[in-house]
């Protein structure tokens, strides 16, 4: 009896006691990001001003900044959610609603789950490849863009897939019942309820399409840019340009790479407070990201 | 009548443009297919497969170029090896504390916090790696030189904690929950019920977490071209400076590497590789992925 109780009151302390190493596995990861955003702005922030953002790179370090990246990053995302907003929901839209259970709905759904865990720098090199060399695009913003709008294109097909999985069949019924076509009843129905869950999905797409630097090195985007894309409004008729879309350009974490692989303290302070903004951006999009689930899951009530 | 008609039509029209787009993506694997597969030929016209696969010495940007692939895949295994070492038992740790243990409210507010490790420019782990942990570690390891595999490989390795612990966490709540109640009926605790009844029945699912995370450490770039150096180097040691395939890649793409050069095609040679090696693990881990979601 008292072994009995002595074997029940370890198992017990052997509970208690991975209550506590599983919340300090748990608190690895969150303190490495901790440190990561202190040790940033320890050595960043003395870096951050105006003038920063409205430089561009330079020689010497103090007066090197950031414009030509954050434009360039800005434009390169424009182009990628462009390309891969129609084209990611297209295809949640049609492989949830339309899609019949056959071979080639399989071969669809087989082929984006692997598209999801092919490494970055292979995007990189078939843009290469396909936009660079094949259809002759160039290094310009629009390989850019598109480059990334592949890469984020599963992310954006999982969570158009997703939201509209979250929608019972009722609502399709009831459109149905009163003699909507199937495409009134996903323009009217589907896509509008799920609107939240898309829109998640598209900007944590877009944030990991910030920060992706590697597919951006392999088309060859050059790393010192001091001028900017020419602007896209003109002053004679038409009034707007596309050349922009044609032009070279830089990114943020292609600046802050460029910073961190020269052996100055110096530039390696720039690359610090580069990495800071580059940083803020990502979690600004990730909360605002986990902020529209929230608020529409509370919203929606079946 | 007539408007029946055209409705048909404008159905039909709205399914084959949405079926279009949604083969595309198809056409994007056929094409990394295609594109990896023809500028790699070119490059193993010059080089014989055995020279590639059987070589030790990898230069290919030297006057006397020697295009052995093994360097790089010791690299690429090495830095591997060390972010599995971290990831796999605290992604477990990780999964079977917020499915078994923690209360709902923490882990609603500890999922997403953990998600941000993910969506970390990798390029800033690269920076926190170089600049970082590598001058700390010298602190405890004097022999460790400026660039090695080690620092690296453990910063990767708590960057693909989310995927290993998201996914193991799905196929450990997917198990019933009167196999735990059998489990605690028999007055096992919920440690005991955690290791001996939820994971072995979630087995599947969190080997298929364990590849994904093998797999995302196999194709991770910037964190091993920043801190782990350029040389290839066939070596064990994790004290050393390695290159693995992602880096080299990125070395001749920042240097000028002329359209249909041998350098131009020797990553793409290298790219195969990984993508070959990555695809392998990613159809396993969809395989078994796929055979959770029949179990139950």
């Amino acid at each position: 009896m008292e072994d009995l109780k002595k074997r029940i009151r370890a198992n017990k302390l052997r509970n208690y006691l991975f209550l506590i190493i599983g919340l300090l596995a748990t608190l690895v990861g969150l303190l490495l990001l901790c440190t990561l955003l202190i040790d940033l702005a320890l050595d960043g922030a003395s870096r951050l001003s105006m003038k920063f953002l409205l430089s561009f790179p330079s020689r010497f370090p103090e007066q090197a900044g950031i414009l030509s990246a954050w434009v360039g990053s800005f434009l390169v995302l424009l182009v990628t959610a462009l390309a891969a907003i129609p084209l990611g929901v297209a295809t949640g839209i049609y492989l949830e609603e339309y899609g019949k259970k056959n071979w080639l709905t399989d071969i669809i759904e087989i082929n984006i789950a692997n598209l999801a865990g092919v490494p970055s720098i292979v995007y990189g090199l078939l843009a290469l490849g396909l936009f660079v060399y094949f259809l002759k695009l160039g290094e310009s913003i629009l390989t850019g863009g598109l480059t990334l709008a592949l890469l984020i294109l599963p992310t954006v097909i999982m969570a158009t897939r997703e939201a509209i999985r979250a929608i019972p069949n009722s609502i399709r019924e009831a459109s149905y019942a009163l003699g909507a076509t199937k495409w009134q009843t996903v323009q009217w129905h589907i896509i509008p309820y799920s609107t939240g869950g898309i829109l998640t999905g598209i900007i944590i797409g877009l944030s990991r399409a910030i920060g992706e630097t590697a597919p951006i090195i392999t088309v060859g985007a050059l790393t010192f840019i001091a001028f900017l894309p020419s602007p896209p409004l003109t002053p004679e008729f038409p009034y707007f340009s596309f050349q922009w879309l044609m032009d070279p350009f830089t990114v943020m974490p292609i600046q802050m790479f460029n910073w961190v692989s020269r052996p100055q303290k110096e530039f390696q302070l720039n690359a610090a407070a580069a990495g800071l903004i580059l940083m803020a951006m990502t979690l600004l999009m990730n909360g605002l990201a986990v902020y529209l689930r929230y608020k529409f899951r509370k919203r929606v009530k079946w | 009548m007539n408007h029946t008609r055209k409705r048909k039509i404008k159905e039909s029209a709205i399914e084959a443009a949405l079926l279009v787009c949604a083969l595309f993506s198809v056409f994007i694997t056929v094409s990394i297919v295609f594109i990896l597969s023809y500028e790699s030929f070119g490059f193993f016209r010059e080089v014989p497969l055995r020279d590639f696969f059987l070589g030790t010495q990898w230069t290919p940007l030297f006057a006397n170029p020697k295009f052995g692939i093994l360097p790089l895949i010791t690299g690429t295994l090495l830095t591997t090896g060390i972010a599995v070492l971290v990831a796999l038992p605290l992604g477990l740790l990780v999964a079977v504390y917020l499915s078994e243990f923690a209360p709902h409210r923490l882990r609603e507010i500890i999922k997403p916090a953990l998600e941000l490790l993910a969506a970390v420019p990798t390029v800033v782990y690269g920076y926190f790696a170089l600049l970082f942990l590598t001058p700390i570690l010298q602190g405890f390891l004097p022999e460790l030189s400026g660039f090695n595999a080690l620092s690296p490989g453990i910063i990767m390795g708590i960057m693909i904690i989310p995927y290993v612990s998201s996914v193991s966490e799905d196929a450990m709540i997917a198990v019933p929950m009167h196999i735990r109640e059998g489990s605690y009926a028999m007055g096992a605790t919920k440690l005991q019920t955690a290791f001996k009844v939820v994971i072995p029945s979630a087995f599947s699912g969190i080997a298929a977490a364990f590849i994904i995370g093998i797999s995302r450490a196999i194709g991770e770039t910037m964190v091993v071209a920043i801190a782990a150096g350029g040389m290839p180097n066939l070596t064990a040691n994790p004290l050393e400076p390695v290159q693995t395939l992602t880096a080299f890649i990125v070395q001749v793409s920042l240097g000028d590497a002329p359209h249909g050069t041998v350098a131009y095609k020797t990553i793409f040679a290298a790219g195969i590789t990984l993508f070959f090696m990555t695809l392998g693990l990613n159809i396993l881990g969809f395989w078994l992925r796929k055979r959770i979601r029949e179990l139950y």
